[in-house]
């Protein structure tokens, strides 16, 4: 297992770029988040960028209500967070059902491979199987080399055929959070 | 119960709706919905039956994807104390196109009237301009109805938000579409996006 350190001195990996080619090539122009150190690299590249509009909420299911407003308007878009957010999104994910919607959200995993925070693990453990609950889909990508890949899968089913689904981001491939004093 | 001078709630949103210049409107669950409806059916009325404290984000999410277009949210106290988080979302991105009408019985009419936080001590206009919604106001008039429905169809110097305290009768139901495809794609119809 690799470790994640909160200072970012190390070089930065290429998947996290890999996303937001994706996430350009398919057109996304509203990415909603609630941060995760998971997500930093991604986020800082949609703020950047002249064609996305990140923005920032102050809980995940703003996020799901925000994007069916931005297909109403004719707008695709995604959400970024991490997976104790999946929790806060339950009611509002039945938008998805009911307005049949292409729904995309990214997850950063917590609470599995090698986690030190007790508190990540009982949202982490049910984040796949709360999704799926909700109606859904799941695909997950734990390797760096397939992660260009699985979230161009998600996104093509998601927009190509209004299918709701969540690409989550495993734990080992993020790297577990080191906690340090 | 109810106090003198509070404004019947479809006179409000009739006027609000009132040469709709292209208007968005969204409908939070329950009365607003039935309101909107009152006021009369229209392609670019989009009705919640659930989703409460969505309603104010779906109509961010749309006034962001059409700029030129006015977005009115007109929703209920219940609807919104549950969504108080949108607003502090919708000052940081403040578009200029966003109107949001709360329509404050201080009550959950639909669910037997039990009384709301601002009833006793929630201010909603306070809390939607500590979130930076810098036009925000108390409506107690028709007059200052008809005002705010003329500057919110310009599209520009957004957001606003307005808090109409309404009477708390439990009007008649008038029942709109339910079929979240229907209202998503006859609205999407009508600015010009196919379904998939």
């Amino acid at each position: 297992m690799h470790a994640r350190t909160e200072t970012a001195s190390d070089s930065q990996p290429a998947w996290p770029e890999e996303i937001f080619s994706t996430l350009q090539r398919f057109d996304v122009r509203q990415v909603p988040y609630v941060p995760d150190a998971g997500h930093s690299q991604l986020i800082e590249r949609v703020l950047g960028s002249s064609t996305m509009r990140g923005i920032p909420l102050t809980t995940e299911e703003e996020g799901v209500a925000l994007l069916l407003g931005a297909w109403a308007g004719g707008q695709r878009g995604v959400l970024l967070m991490q997976s104790s957010g999946v929790g806060n999104c339950i009611n509002m994910l039945s938008l998805t059902q009911i307005f049949r919607f292409p729904f995309l959200t990214l997850v950063t995993m917590r609470g599995e491979w090698g986690e030190f925070n007790p508190w990540q693990v009982p949202m982490g453990s049910n984040t796949q199987a709360a999704f799926e609950l909700c109606g859904v889909k799941v695909l997950r990508a734990t390797h760096p080399e397939e992660v260009r890949e699985v979230v161009e899968a998600g996104a093509a089913q998601a927009y190509n055929a209004a299918t709701p689904t969540a690409v989550l981001l495993s734990q080992r491939l993020i790297g577990a959070k080191v906690f340090v004093k | 119960m109810s106090k003198a001078n509070l404004l019947d709630r479809r006179s409000v949103v009739s006027e609000l709706l009132k040469d709709r210049n292209g208007t968005i409107a969204v409908g939070g669950l329950g009365a607003s919905t039935y309101d909107i409806a009152a006021a009369g059916d229209d392609d670019r009325n989009f009705y919640l039956w659930g989703g409460m404290g969505g309603a104010v984000m779906i109509g961010l999410g749309l006034a962001l994807a059409q700029p030129e277009l006015p977005v009115i949210v007109i929703t209920g106290d219940g609807e919104m104390l549950m969504g108080l988080g949108s607003l502090a979302t919708v000052g940081v991105q403040k578009p200029a196109n966003l109107s949001i009408v709360v329509l404050d019985n201080e009550a959950y009419g639909e669910t037997g009237g039990q009384v709301s936080h601002t009833a006793a001590s929630v201010d909603l206009v306070g809390v939607a301009k500590a979130c930076g919604i810098a036009d925000s106001r108390a409506i107690t008039t028709m007059a200052e109805v008809e005002a705010f429905a003329v500057s919110l169809k310009e599209a520009s110097r957004g957001p606003r938000f307005a808090n109409v305290k309404i009477d708390g009768a439990n009007l008649e139901r008038v029942l709109s579409s339910r079929d979240g495809t229907f209202i998503v794609n006859r609205l999407r119809g009508s600015l010009g996006h196919q379904p998939i």
